[in-house]
């Protein structure tokens, strides 16, 4: 039984996402356009990869797919033990409920409701209902937000946002985090905190994460780069 | 997600556009309020008027003759008929008579005159038909034996001639120019629902018969009342009659000469009337909260738009279609719920100032907010709610999250 700690430790065997030759064709009329042609890839738990490559390359698109929130029109995906593909719409929205935490470009938070209400959104959404307020300070306090709990997004400056998304994306302890371009309207020294941020979450709790990004900076402290051209994983 | 939590967001979402809600609301509120106005109104009315027809007496059944083409030979009523009618051997289940002969005459007093209708009445006129007096006495059975020239005014009738009621029992007046004493004058019956019944005079119906009103043969008469013995014995009594005159005026099966009306098919058809015309004007009621309903979906597809992005979000983080729908049927349920709670308060002020004004204008009127009018209507505008947030809800909930995050 002690095997089982060092079997984790070796990322090989424990991979968290599985991904054998997607393809998303997307049909405009008569027009079809091939986002992705043919992509393979494996992602191991507590992973930091980086997803670049040029525009229209079909980043966000991978990470969709990745995340759940779409179905690749071919191929097969295994997230976290789970095949993907055959699942219905209900079915998708939990998982990525249970499993995937997403941090976007633009923060995307309610504008209407404070940061405690905005990261106690999937926590209401998991069914929990007791100690919810709790759980989602506590997120509020890993992300250095504290003392801003009760500020409405329009109160909060870029960075600060972006920390309350962090806190939404991990208060229901996902495996895998999402970011798509997570600095890219930040400027640089505060998109480095948010950075730093999202570095240190992985080292404390092991949370895979995956950001797309067009920064080489950035992609340089992942530990792993995947690179995009038309569809294609290039390889480098 | 637990459901006071629904609420609490839908309240938030609907405050942040409180202008918007409130115009979506003021649809709901003209459409409920007009229809327990209008229900209120319509039941007001309709009590209103079976009051008065029930004022008229009670057990009542109304004789008169009536020319039809299918009777070759038609006979008028006549004080022998009523006579028969009057026989307990005859007719048992009859109660009593009330023969009247009527005419338009010109009364007297002084330099004033005026036109009314005139009354040839008998003894029991006035338990017949509920009428109660003012001042002075009633026709007696002498009085109608003597053909006295006695006459009972009608307050309006009194106040025109006189310009005074209180008085003018024992003045003498001139009917046709022939001179009658006034012996009494009726209460008030007010406007009713048919007309003035305080602009009349009435006089015996013996001394009507042979020097005011010339009927020929002089023996007829213009209706009767008949006051069957209960309420129970009203439709037999209709019987007794129809078949005693049949016999008397030997008209064919079928081709009868005179009609009646019991009390009861009156206040059957002016209770029809009133239905029909409270279900109208509730139907058009109704299509005013169907269109505030209308105007919910409207807002709610706008909404919808609007909020793309926030649903791709909310997908995103777990939201399952059955979310998405409960979170959009609660905000259009509640800005209906809110706009029918107003209504019905609307709806029951618009009834207390109406009913103001008849009392004001001498109808008495009362408009009845039903406990079940308020119901329907709660429950009505909840369901237009739901049922015009269906169409925005489910669109909302089968948006695509990765389109809906994408849309700006
Ligand atoms: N819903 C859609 N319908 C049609 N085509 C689409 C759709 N979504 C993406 N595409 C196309 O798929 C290709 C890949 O798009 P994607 O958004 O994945 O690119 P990206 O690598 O994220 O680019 P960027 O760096 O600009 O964000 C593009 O050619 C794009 O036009
Ligand atoms: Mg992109």
């Amino acid at each position: 039984m002690e095997a089982v700690p060092v079997a984790e430790e070796c990322s090989v065997d424990n991979p968290v996402i599985v991904a054998n030759n997607l393809a998303k064709i997307y049909k405009m009329g008569k027009v079809e356009v091939h986002a992705l042609v043919d992509v393979s890839l494996q992602i191991n738990r507590g992973e930091v990869i980086s997803i670049m490559g040029p525009s229209g390359s079909g980043k966000s698109t991978l990470m969709n797919i990745l995340g759940c929130l779409d179905l690749p029109s071919k191929g097969e995906y295994i997230l976290d033990g789970e095949p993907v593909s055959t699942l219905n719409d209900d079915q998708l929205a939990s998982i990525r409920n249970r499993k995937v935490g997403f941090v976007f470009q633009s923060f995307n938070l309610l504008t209407r409701s404070t940061a405690l209400t905005n990261v106690e959104l999937p926590l209401r959404y998991a069914g929990i209902s007791s100690g919810r307020k709790m759980i989602a300070q506590e997120a509020l306090e890993a992300v250095g937000l504290g003392p801003r709990i009760h500020h409405k997004p329009s109160e909060l400056s870029g960075g600060q946002q972006q920390r309350v998304a962090i806190a939404r994306a991990l208060v229901n302890k996902p495996a895998i985090l999402m970011a798509d371009e997570p600095t890219g309207n930040l400027d640089s020294k505060v998109g480095q905190e948010i950075m730093d941020l999202l570095l240190n979450l992985n080292k404390e709790s092991g949370t895979t994460l995956i950001i797309v990004t067009h920064d080489p900076e950035i992609a340089a402290q992942t530990q792993r780069v995947i690179k995009l051209r038309d569809g294609l994983v290039e390889i480098s | 997600m637990n459901f006071g939590q629904s609420i609490l967001e839908a309240l938030e979402s609907l405050n942040a556009n409180k202008l918007r809600s409130s115009l979506t609301m003021l649809g709901i509120v003209i459409g409920v309020g007009a229809v327990i106005a209008m229900l209120s109104i319509g039941a007001g009315a309709q009590s209103s008027i079976s009051g008065s027809i029930q004022g008229i007496g009670s057990n009542l059944i109304f004789v008169s003759s009536q020319r039809s083409d299918a009777v070759r030979n038609p006979k008028p009523l006549t004080i022998e008929d009523a006579q028969a009618i009057a026989d307990p051997l005859q007719a048992p289940s009859v109660a009593q008579v009330a023969p009247t002969i009527q005419g338009s005459l010109e009364i007297t007093f002084g330099r004033e005159s005026v036109t009314t209708s005139v009354s040839g009445i008998t003894a029991n006129y006035s338990q017949v038909n509920n009428e109660t007096l003012y001042q002075g006495d009633f026709i007696t059975v002498e009085q109608n034996y003597e053909r006295a020239s006695v006459v009972i005014l009608g307050p309006t009738t009194a106040e025109n001639l006189f310009g005074y009621i209180d008085g003018v029992v024992g003045q003498t007046v001139r009917l046709d120019g022939q001179p009658f004493r006034v012996i009494g004058v009726l209460n008030s019956k007010g406007g009713g629902s048919f007309g003035n019944q305080d602009d009349r005079a009435l006089v015996p119906f013996s001394t009507a018969q042979m020097r005011l009103i010339h009927r020929s043969p002089s023996n007829r008469l213009d209706s009767l009342t008949v006051q069957a013995v209960s309420a129970e014995s009203v439709i037999t009594a209709t019987d007794e009659i129809t078949q005693i005159l049949q016999t008397r005026h030997r008209t064919a099966v079928g081709a009868d000469d005179f009609s009646i009306f019991t009390q009861q098919s009156i206040l059957d058809i002016a209770n029809t009337i009133t239905g029909v015309l409270t279900v109208f004007l509730g139907g058009v009621a109704a299509i005013s909260l169907l269109v505030g309903g209308i105007g919910i979906m409207n807002i709610m597809l706008v909404s919808v738009t609007e909020r793309t992005r926030e649903i791709g979000l909310r997908k995103a983080l777990g939201g399952r279609k059955r979310d998405i729908i409960i979170q959009f049927l609660t905000e259009s349920s509640l800005l209906s719920l809110f706009g029918g709670l107003i209504g019905i308060f609307l709806g029951w002020l618009i009834s207390v100032i109406v009913g103001k004004i008849a009392v004001a204008s001498g109808t008495p009127f009362t408009p009845v907010v039903g406990l079940d009018s308020v119901l329907l209507a709660t429950l009505f505008s909840t369901a237009v709610g739901l049922f015009f947030g269906i169409y925005p809800a489910t669109r909302a909930a089968n948006l695509e999250p990765v389109e809906a995050l994408r849309s700006e």
